[in-house]
This record gives C-alpha cells, sequence and structure tokens, in this order.
C-alpha cells in the first residue's frame, strides 16, 4: 500500500479488510429493481462461486430451484423431454453442492480455480412475480496447469422472496458448439 | 482420398519420427499374456507411442465396422447427420429415392470441399458451396455450372459422392466400414449381437436417440476408455459420491454389483450384473416414484411373457455394459447409452454419447430415464467426471516413467467376476491380434 506521495505505508499496517458484498434490498419492488441492483447480485453469485462457498450460493435460490444446462448442440432442450447436461431442481443442486464440497468427488478434488465473467446484462420486464434477466458470461476454469473456459449466456428468472432478491431458475445456454475445449462441466456455471 | 494400407504393411508416418526411433527389431510384444502364471500386463507406450497411434488408426480403424449412427436419428428421406467416423468427416443420409442409409465421404468430387456443412437436417440435394457441383441423396451428380466446359465426355456417375467402402446396420445401429474386405457386420459382431438384442428387444416397440448429444473430451488414451467403460471394479472407490446421491435419494444399495463378464468374440465383451439402482425397463425403485410402480410390475410382466421368464427378467433386472471393438460402447443400466470414442492423439480422444430409449415411453419413466442418463453418464453429472479424470490421471501418471507395464490380470486365477478384468483382456487380444508384429517405426523399445 503506498500514499499518495508515493512514501512507503509502515509495515505494520494490516491488509484492507475485504469487503462482502451485500445483497440488493428489494424493498423497491420487483418493477423498480435497476440494472445496477442486479448486476450486484450476480456479482455476489459469481463472487460465492469463485470462492467455492456452495452452501452460501445454495441460499440465493428460491425454494422451488431449477437449474438447467442443455446440451451445446440442443441450445432449446427441454429436460423433460430431451437430453440435457444438468436438470437440477433443489434437491438435486443441493446433492451436487454436496458432492463438490466432499473430498470424493475427484474431478474437483483440489478444486478448480473459476472466475465467474458477466457482461450484457438485460433486465426484462416483469412477468407475474417473475423478473427475466439475460447476461451473456464468460467462466474461466484453471486446474492441474489447463486452461478451460465456457462461453454463452445466463437465462435468470428472479423472484423477491422476504424483500430478497432470489433465483427461481437459472438456465445456462452455451455457445461453444461442443463441450470438448473444456472436456467436462464437473463444476458449476 | 487415397488408397488404405493393408494391414500387413508399415503405417506411413513421419520420417523424422522414424529417423529418431530406434532400430525396429528392439521390438517385444506390447501385450503379454502368460495364463500358467495368471499374469496379463499392457506396455503403458501402447497409451503413449505416437507410432502406436499411428498404426491403429490404419490397422485398427481402418479395419473395423465403426458406429455411424442410429437410424432413428434419419428417419425420413433426406434426413441426414454429419459425423466423424474413425476421424474422418463423413455424413449419413437416408436416401430420398431408395429410403435407404447412404454413409459418404464428406468430400466433392471436384476439388474437395465439405457438401454437407450443417450438423444434421433435410436436404434434397447436397451443393457444394466452392463450385456449386450439386449432388441428391444417393450420392448422385445433379447439376454442374456450365457443364459445357467439360465437353461430352463428362462421366457424372464417376463423380458421385463417394460412399464408404462397406455399411451396414443391425437392428437399427449403423456402422461403416473403410475396409472393403472386411466381414458382414453380424459376423463381425459375433457375440455382441446377444447383447444388442436385450436392449433392443427389452422395448415395445421402436427405439430412438433422444434430442441432446455429449460431446466431450478426455485427455487420455482411447484405450482406457474402453477399459472403463466396462470395468467393474472402479465402482466403489471412483463413484463414491455417486452412491452417496443415490442413498440420499433413498436407493437400497444393500447387495452392492454382483455379476461376471464374458468374452464375446472379436474383441467385444461384456459386463453383466445385477446393481442397486432402478431401470425404466424394469426394475423398479423408490426414486421412481409410488405412481410408476405399477407401470413399471406390468412393463415387467410383459417382458417375461414375450420372452420368457429366464430372458425376460433378464431383460428387466440386470445391467449389461457391453463394449463393440474397437469404439462403441452400449450400456443398458439405469439408462442406455449409446457412446463411441475417438483417438485425436495419444494422449487426447473425443467422446460423443447419446441416450436410446423407446420412442413411445411413458411421459414420467422418460423423465426418470433422464435424470438417471445425466446425472450417472452425462459430462456434469455426478460419477463421468471422475471418469474423466481418472483416465487423465493415468494418462499423467504414465509420463513419470519408471514403471513400464500395466497389470490387467485380476481373476485370471478364478472364474471371472464382474469386479474382474477379462473383459479387458478380451479387448487387448484382439487389440493385439490386429495391430501385429509388423514394427510401428520404433515401437515398445522406444525410450521416452
Amino acid at each position: 500500500m503506498t500514499t499518495t506521495t508515493g512514501a512507503p505505508a509502515a509495515p505494520a499496517v494490516q491488509p484492507a479488510p475485504i469487503i462482502r458484498l451485500s445483497q440488493p434490498d428489494v424493498v423497491l419492488g420487483l418493477d423498480a429493481l435497476g440494472r445496477s441492483q442486479v448486476e450486484d447480485f450476480l456479482c455476489l453469485e459469481a463472487e460465492l462461486l469463485d470462492a467455492w462457498d456452495l452452501d452460501t450460493w445454495l441460499t440465493l435460490f428460491a425454494p422451488e430451484a431449477s437449474y438447467v444446462v442443455p446440451c451445446n448442440d440442443s441450445p432449446d432442450g427441454d429436460p423433460a423431454r430431451d437430453l440435457v447436461l444438468v436438470d437440477d431442481n433443489a434437491l438435486r443442486l443441493r446433492l451436487r453442492v454436496e458432492r463438490l464440497n466432499s473430498r470424493r468427488a475427484h474431478r474437483e478434488y483440489p478444486h478448480s480455480r473459476t472466475n465467474h465473467q458477466f457482461s450484457n446484462v438485460v433486465v426484462g420486464v416483469r412477468e407475474g412475480d417473475e423478473l427475466p434477466v439475460v447476461a451473456s458470461f464468460t467462466v474461466w476454469r484453471f486446474r492441474n496447469g489447463k486452461a478451460s473456459y465456457y462461453v454463452g449466456k445466463y437465462h435468470y428468472r428472479f423472484v423477491a422472496i422476504d424483500g430478497r432478491l432470489r433465483i427461481r431458475s437459472k438456465r445456462v445456454v452455451l455457445d461453444m458448439t461442443t463441450l470438448r475445449p473444456a472436456g467436462d462441466l464437473a463444476i458449476i456455471l | 482420398m487415397t488408397s488404405l494400407s493393408r494391414t500387413s504393411e508399415l503405417p506411413r508416418v513421419s520420417t523424422a519420427l522414424l529417423d529418431a526411433a530406434p532400430a525396429t527389431d528392439s521390438r517385444f510384444p506390447l501385450v503379454d499374456e502368460d495364463t500358467g502364471r495368471h499374469r496379463f500386463r499392457v506396455h503403458r507406450s501402447t497409451m503413449t507411442s505416437p507410432e502406436v497411434f499411428r498404426a491403429e488408426l490404419d490397422r485398427v480403424f481402418s479395419h473395423s465396422w465403426l458406429y455411424v449412427g442410429h437410424e432413428s436419428e434419419v428417419s425420413r428421406p433426406g434426413d441426414y447427420v454429419r459425423r466423424p467416423v474413425g476421424g474422418r468427416p463423413v455424413f449419413m443420409v437416408r436416401g430420398a429415392k431408395s429410403g435407404r442409409i447412404n454413409v459418404f465421404h464428406n468430400t466433392c468430387t471436384h476439388r474437395g470441399a465439405v457438401v454437407c456443412r450443417q450438423p444434421a437436417g433435410n436436404a434434397k440435394a447436397f451443393s457444394c458451396f466452392y463450385h456449386a457441383w450439386t449432388f441428391d441423396s444417393e450420392g448422385r451428380l445433379m447439376g454442374i455450372p456450365d457443364r459445357d466446359a467439360y465437353g461430352g465426355e463428362l462421366d457424372l456417375a464417376a463423380l458421385s459422392l463417394r460412399p464408404v467402402a462397406r455399411v451396414e446396420s443391425y437392428r437399427g445401429f449403423v456402422f461403416a466400414s473403410f475396409d472393403p474386405e472386411i466381414q458382414d457386420l453380424v459376423s463381425y459382431l459375433a457375440g455382441a449381437v446377444e447383447y444388442l438384442d436385450l436392449v433392443i428387444d427389452s422395448a415395445d416397440g421402436e427405439m430412438e436417440i433422444i434430442k441432446g448429444t455429449n460431446e466431450y473430451c478426455i485427455e487420455a488414451n482411447w484405450k482406457l476408455l474402453a477399459e472403463n467403460s466396462i470395468d467393474g471394479y472402479h465402482a466403489v472407490s471412483t463413484h463414491d459420491t455417486y452412491f452417496k446421491y443415490l442413498l440420499a435419494l433413498g436407493t437400497d444399495l444393500a447387495g452392492g454389483v454382483d455379476g461376471t463378464s464374458y468374452d464375446l468374440g472379436n474383441g467385444h465383451a461384456v459386463l453383466e450384473y445385477r446393481a442397486p439402482w432402478g431401470r425404466p425397463i424394469a426394475k423398479w425403485e423408490p426414486l421412481f416414484g409410488e405412481d410408476s410402480r405399477e407401470e413399471i410390475a406390468r412393463m415387467r410382466a410383459d417382458l417375461v411373457s414375450r420372452h420368457g421368464e429366464a430372458r425376460g427378467s433378464r431383460m428387466a433386472d440386470t445391467n449389461r455394459n457391453l463394449l463393440i471393438y474397437p469404439n462403441l460402447v452400449v450400456n443398458d443400466i439405469m439408462a442406455v447409452t449409446v457412446r463411441t470414442f475417438m483417438p485425436l492423439a495419444p494422449n487426447r480422444m473425443d467422446v460423443t454419447a447419446w441416450e436410446l430409449a423407446p420412442r413411445d415411453e411413458l411421459a414420467q419413466l422418460r423423465q426418470r430415464r433422464l435424470d438417471s442418463f445425466l446425472t450417472f453418464l452425462g459430462p456434469a453429472g455426478f460419477a463421468t467426471p471422475d471418469d474423466l479424470e481418472a483416465l487423465e490421471s493415468c494418462q499423467q501418471g504414465f509420463s513419470s516413467g519408471g514403471v513400464e507395464w500395466n497389470d490387467i490380470s485380476r481373476g485370471m486365477a478364478r472364474t471371472p467376476a464382474a469386479n474382474d478384468e477379462a473383459q479387458m483382456r478380451a479387448f487387448w487380444r484382439r487389440w493385439s491380434q490386429q495391430m501385429g508384429t509388423a514394427g510401428y517405426g520404433g515401437g515398445a523399445g522406444a525410450s521416452r
């Protein structure tokens, strides 16, 4: 840490505490929610995923959670009828997190270092109690000297529960024509 | 396309590698079997050597029946799918006139451009965008712009799309071979026919490939996946988190995995066993829900009435991991996967997997089948990523050196159990036979 004059700081200074991003308070109601508040939420989600704090990440979901990733060749894939890569309800999402927290999830032990990045956030118009949000993403995954990436679009449906924004559904549509550049999808996007 | 060299010939390898390699007389057998001492070993250069890899492309992949696709993927005239087969781009199309399934080399007979440029679809004609030569779904050359420029002698028939040397299908499974002299498909499949029949006959009606393809990649030698796909020994240790997942969903794990393996001839092998998980056809378990209990019982009774108690209950209750040499896996477990894989390098393969299911399946059973597939067999599931890790870990271990041989001798001293390695030995024996004794331009003696 340096001062504006360039003089070295005293060695005893503690590093600045990490600021935990707070969740946006939805006292405004879903209609009044702006893009910056949605982006704050997406930042928090990305931070939790990158920190592998998956138990906290789970709390961002509504009880009727859904997390879906269609196959690369069927971006419109319907999990009720078609083969998809991920089709998690709240129970399976919790079990996925339990698995990833375990030392026996060999593909992710030790964990990859990831960087979840998003942009092009478009906040849609409220539909009933849901707020649709679409964003582009790039997730970088680094492990064992190998770098891989996932690129695509997030399709969220948010709801407000007790004044908090919660994810009812997160559908992750991959732009890569196959999963081959990344190998597999053991991490959460 | 140049003519394929025969198994007895040396593979075409780059001279730089040949020059750097030691004399070929330093070779020794890469697969070492000593039945008296119950020892079966595979030299690790089979997984790491570029020369062995190049020889495999010729001796194995150019002289085997390779899976192309399923007939349900091209059900209407003009339906097509583009596929890499044996590392070569080909496409499968149902001829509009003949109704037959054609598999063509995907290259214009004029100057080479790819003529089928979409992954899948329906087309009356395949027009090469480069100079607009146009072929119909039977491969016939229908049109050439400014044909007069060629005079009157142009032989359109000779310029048809080139079909792959041999194409045959067995009950919906379409195979192709680049070897015009290869034995017919059913003879080639040998004992594997019985196991394909068990899968196909278990459906009361037609089967189809479900929409959605798993296309992933493993940085490991392709033969490690051939082994892994029929490996009962690794399940408990590698897939601990999957069994915990089943347990959390209420599956009774008591009884575990119990069964045996069979050498089916020609390098094909199968693992047949009972396992804790349910089967959409037709073994109920709590995960399927009470509302499907009756339907599954009805399906089971129906199987027994159609096929007799022995075969019917075998279809309903037992699981089969089937390897069709060299690179097709049809695992009939908690769902049915059709999986093929192709090496791109000694340490890298592309894997493509589809889900097969009865076309007219009850929606709730289809849902359970889809769930079962993606959680166990899918590359984002609770098990397959750990297989990838295991295979890549082996490949990394090979590069450590110090150990020259893999040990595949488990169960040689007893009647093979489902967690033994007899089924892998069947694969390796055929591989060894097909690779032959001609040098690889360095072979196993090469130090690396």
